[in-house]
């Protein structure tokens, strides 16, 4: 296998972008990858999304991108894994120029979900789910990490007050990104006096709903240097599935696909858990990132929200995560957010994150999500010496 | 949903009906071909309990569509007496009432409907034993 280099990255502010439809969303941040490695043909196009069918009715998706960023014929193709849709598509990236199919390799990630209505995002997502024995009976997305939370709250003991600092601490990170969806801090209180979406889960603990799309150019590690000074290696990566259903788990406080992904990572980078310096895990809710948190290994079962109340992920901590908001300030334009992960990866690893960076950055990981731990991808960067 | 598509989960949903292992022995919901404790293809159809208990639960307030006017709902892991696994509405009770063990039994109730001339859902529910 080829060694595979992040060389060029795109994205858009997440927002409720009103004015912008799905295809001059993936447009804008197409073209900034593509300027950036000043390169105006690729070999091969993967786009993550999870529900242009619902939101737009349009699918086909690949060649309608390749088309409008003005790409000559190149293969072309949506990769859907619910919320991992974005992990997935880097992997197939990935894939592709390591085998030496492939040598210039866009991969993207869009999501417009502000084109319907409320209780329709609701039950969009909830095609993350098992449709027949959960969304069929009324069972929503934040339903059931609802009741992961109720589950890991019995187990563990740990308090609402604790498990708030994580939203609280993406904020904080958010406050200084520009392109965050919600560049705003909130207290511990605030979120705490939220309405319950799903109970025991709050508005605050929730990731918001909005639009985005965030592109990466991949090569061979060999050629990185033809377009960039400062290329990312991609040293590692797993993904990993579990049952659909969450009811046919039978832990629900952990999920076991993170455990299984992280571990093929970590052993292909030849890293262990704490020698990551910056990571973007996946709070689509509160609870998901804490036990995120717990399944790759930085902190024992239990004890994350401790920690994250201890100032543990914040830059100088013990690992810093979730420097540009996370899914809860970020935003989680879903198909995008496994690839908007790894483009902040790579801005922290490149020194290129403004007032988020975090000193001496030199191993980076990603970890996305899709459904209540169903599909899970892991990917370790590494900046060059 | 498609009426081929309600008519043909009939079963599972107005019966309980699942599949139990004929090697291991371990139960599922619903049916499945493979077993994926030990990996047989010998499974055969078995009606499951009808009475379990609580694992965990949420009370929905944000509805998908089509729920909009049962909000707030409780939706629950159910574990049944056999040891099956499923995800339900728990009815008949206030919110407050539950616990991790709340013992239910099972129900058969309308889950929705589709439009004012559209197809009406039956199916499971479960309700506290008191």
């Amino acid at each position: 296998m080829r060694k595979v280099a992040v060389i060029a990255v795109g994205y858009t502010k997440v927002s409720e972008h009103w004015n912008l439809s799905i295809r001059e969303l993936f447009t804008e941040a197409a073209l900034m990858a593509l300027n950036e490695a000043n390169i105006d043909q690729i070999d091969a196009l993967y786009i993550g999304n999870m529900f242009s069918g619902y939101c737009q009715h349009q699918e086909h998706l690949g060649v309608l991108m390749a088309d409008y960023i003005g790409l000559k014929s190149p293969p072309a193709v949506k990769i859907e894994a619910a919320g991992a849709s974005g992990g997935m598509a880097l992997r197939e990236g990935v894939q592709a120029v390591a085998s030496g199919l492939h040598d210039l390799v866009v991969v993207g990630g869009v999501e417009k979900m502000t084109d319907v209505l409320s209780p329709d995002i609701t039950s969009a997502l909830a095609m993350a789910t098992d449709q027949e024995y959960e969304a069929f009976i009324g069972a929503t997305f934040v339903a059931l990490n609802a009741m992961v939370k109720r589950a890991y709250q019995h187990k563990y003991g740990v308090s609402d007050e604790l498990i708030a600092t994580l939203p609280v601490h993406c904020h904080e990170m958010a406050s200084k990104n520009p392109y965050a969806q919600h560049p705003f801090k909130i207290t511990v209180e605030q979120v705490l006096s939220s309405p319950f979406i799903a109970e025991p889960l709050r508005l605050l603990e929730c990731s918001p709903v909005g639009d985005g799309a965030a592109v990466l150019m991949l090569c061979p590690l060999e050629k990185a240097k033809n377009f960039t000074d400062a290329p990312i290696e991609i040293a590692g990566m797993g993904a990993a599935t579990d049952t659909i259903a969450l009811y046919q788990r039978d832990d629900l406080t952990t999920f076991k696909a993170t455990i299984e992904a992280a571990e093929i990572a970590y052993k292909m980078a030849h890293i262990k858990p704490d020698d990551v310096d910056v990571a973007e895990i996946h709070d689509a809710f509160s609870i998901t990132g804490i036990i995120s948190l717990e399944d790759l290994g930085f902190f024992e079962k239990g004890k994350a929200a401790e920690a994250v109340s201890e100032g543990q992920i914040a830059p100088g901590g013990k690992v810093a995560v979730n420097t540009f908001g996370g899914l809860k300030a970020r935003g989680h334009p879903v198909g995008a957010t496994g690839v908007y992960q790894a483009v902040e990866v790579v801005k922290q690893l490149r020194g290129d994150a403004g007032k988020n960076q975090v000193d001496g950055a030199e191993i980076g990981l990603t970890q996305n999500v899709g459904g209540v731990g169903g599909t899970v991808t892991v990917h370790i960067f590494r900046r060059l010496g | 949903m498609s009426v081929p598509r309600h008519w043909r989960e009939i079963p599972k949903r107005y019966r309980l009906i699942g599949s139990k292992c004929s090697n291991c022995g371990r139960t599922y919901f619903p049916p499945r071909n493979v077993c994926r404790e030990c990996g047989t293809t010998k499974l055969e159809e078995v009606k499951l309990s009808e009475t379990g208990r609580i694992i965990t639960w949420s009370v929905v307030h944000e509805p998908p569509r089509g729920f909009e006017r049962y909000v707030p709902y409780v939706i629950a892991i159910v574990e049944l007496d056999d040891g099956t696994r499923l995800m339900s509405q728990i009815t008949d009770c206030e919110p407050e009432e539950l616990q991790i063990g709340t013992r239910v039994h099972a129900v058969f109730r309308k889950i929705r409907e589709e439009g004012e001339s559209g197809i009406i859902y039956y199916g499971y529910k479960f309700k506290p034993i008191k």
